[in-house]
């Protein structure tokens, strides 16, 4: 009797010796272990490397034991994984400690700010709107899993807070309604395959290291100040860019099924600002104050790993190529 | 009994929100329901989702001009 849930994707390829080695552990050899310190932190090996550790806790991989995720091996390639990427974030981001600055300015509307959303909105094509979805699967076939970590690392009000959040993100009872479903819905709409996992291999690590600084969040309890801030940042931005991203698709002539997606994140998440802000970020500061310079983290480093992937997928696509790193052309169905 | 009192926060910053499933009438004798464990109704009257909020209360600002516009 096989112990792997029926839909774990397979393995992907390596994309050097830190990601060759760690796919080898998965599969339960015990290769020698290179040095990882010399990678990377934003390249595409670390990252897959990273990516394919973090899996086990959520759905695995169809060839690989559901045992490895305990397993040492794993862990301690992980641990100097994690070291390497957070230290070049912490590196990389300024540190500050004053929440409620941090969070009035992502409540600001730049109106001439340009991102991928704005892009698709204006004039993004069909072949670059499906790439950006292939690439966001990632994250949303299991979305606000990685946020789900942190709900025993909390306390009283923010916890209740948080999981009212989480409840909508599931479906409210309903899942049919799961946002991870309305995702699917529209990738199907789309013409994308709603495999999950299905685009690991095409990612770049710019996507790839997005994911996994919430996996790294939510897996740490030390870390849950961070976590924090990683998920306000979402819940405070993905109102104004899931609405241009309607926009894109009514301009583009998708269906109002494959429009669904996006069209209740503009409300949904018009609400959950509310709660993550009063619910779940004032009781907390009020409770535990020395978390504030981990959510101003969590914040500023969300916000640096999302302009990665918006400058990757934009100069891409300038350029009139596809974003995709298996060179699969998402111009075509 | 003052527990089963439905609780609304007026947050004076943008919307109104409501705690349960609301039933809404619109001026057109229209109704919209909304299931959601909490409700954001506009209240700035700048929503393009009547009567839910769509974040468009926020201060909106022109970065190479550095002033703000209204939306």
């Amino acid at each position: 009797m096989t112990r792997t849930m029926s839909e774990a994707p397979t393995l992907p390829a390596p994309r050097g010796p830190v990601s060759e080695a760690v796919l080898s552990v998965l599969r339960g050899d015990r290769p020698a272990l290179p040095a990882v310190d010399g990678s990377a932190p934003y390249g595409e090996d670390l990252q897959l490397a990273l990516y394919c550790c973090y899996e086990l806790h959520y759905r695995g991989f169809r060839e690989v034991d559901p045992d490895r995720e305990w397993d040492p091996a794993v862990l301690r390639i992980r641990a100097e994984l994690e070291g390497l990427f957070l230290s070049a974030l912490r590196d990389d981001v300024p540190a500050g400690a004053d929440v409620g600055s941090e969070l009035d300015a992502l409540l600001v509307e730049h109106v001439d700010a340009f991102g991928v959303s704005h892009h698709l909105r204006r004039h993004g094509q069909l072949w670059q709107l499906r790439e950006y979805v292939a690439h966001r699967s990632l994250y949303h076939l299991k979305e606000a899993d990685p946020q789900t970590f942190v709900i025993p690392r909390l306390n009283g009000p923010p916890k209740a807070a948080l999981v009212t959040v989480q409840h909508d993100e599931y479906g409210a009872g309903a899942p049919e309604r799961a946002h991870s479903k309305l995702f699917a819905d529209m990738m199907t709409e789309l013409g994308l395959c709603t495999d999950y996992g299905a685009y690991l291999d095409s990612a770049p690590a710019e996507i790839l290291a997005e994911v996994n600084l919430m996996s790294l969040c939510g897996l740490h309890r030390g870390l849950r100040g961070a976590l924090i801030g990683q998920f306000a940042t979402i819940e405070l931005t993905s109102s104004p860019g899931s609405d241009r991203l309607v926009k894109a698709m009514r301009r583009l002539g998708c269906s109002p099924a494959a429009l669904r997606f996006y069209a209740e994140h503009v409300e949904a998440d018009a609400v959950h600002e509310q709660l993550v802000r009063r619910g779940v970020i004032a009781p907390l500061l009020s409770a535990e104050p020395e978390l504030a310079p981990d959510v101003v983290f969590g914040i500023r480093a969300s916000m640096f790993l999302a302009a990665r992937s918006d400058d990757l997928l934009l100069r891409h696509w300038n350029r009139g190529e596809s974003s995709f790193r298996d060179g699969v052309d998402g111009r075509k169905p | 009994m003052a527990e089963a009192r439905r609780r609304v926060i007026v947050t004076g910053e943008g919307p109104i929100l409501v705690y349960g499933p609301v039933d809404v009438e619109m001026p057109d004798g229209t109704r919209v329901h909304s299931d959601r464990v909490v409700t954001a109704l506009c209240a700035c009257g700048r929503s393009r989702h009547r009567p839910f909020c769509d974040t468009s209360h926020r201060r909106r600002v022109r970065d190479d001009e550095g002033k703000e516009h209204g939306p």
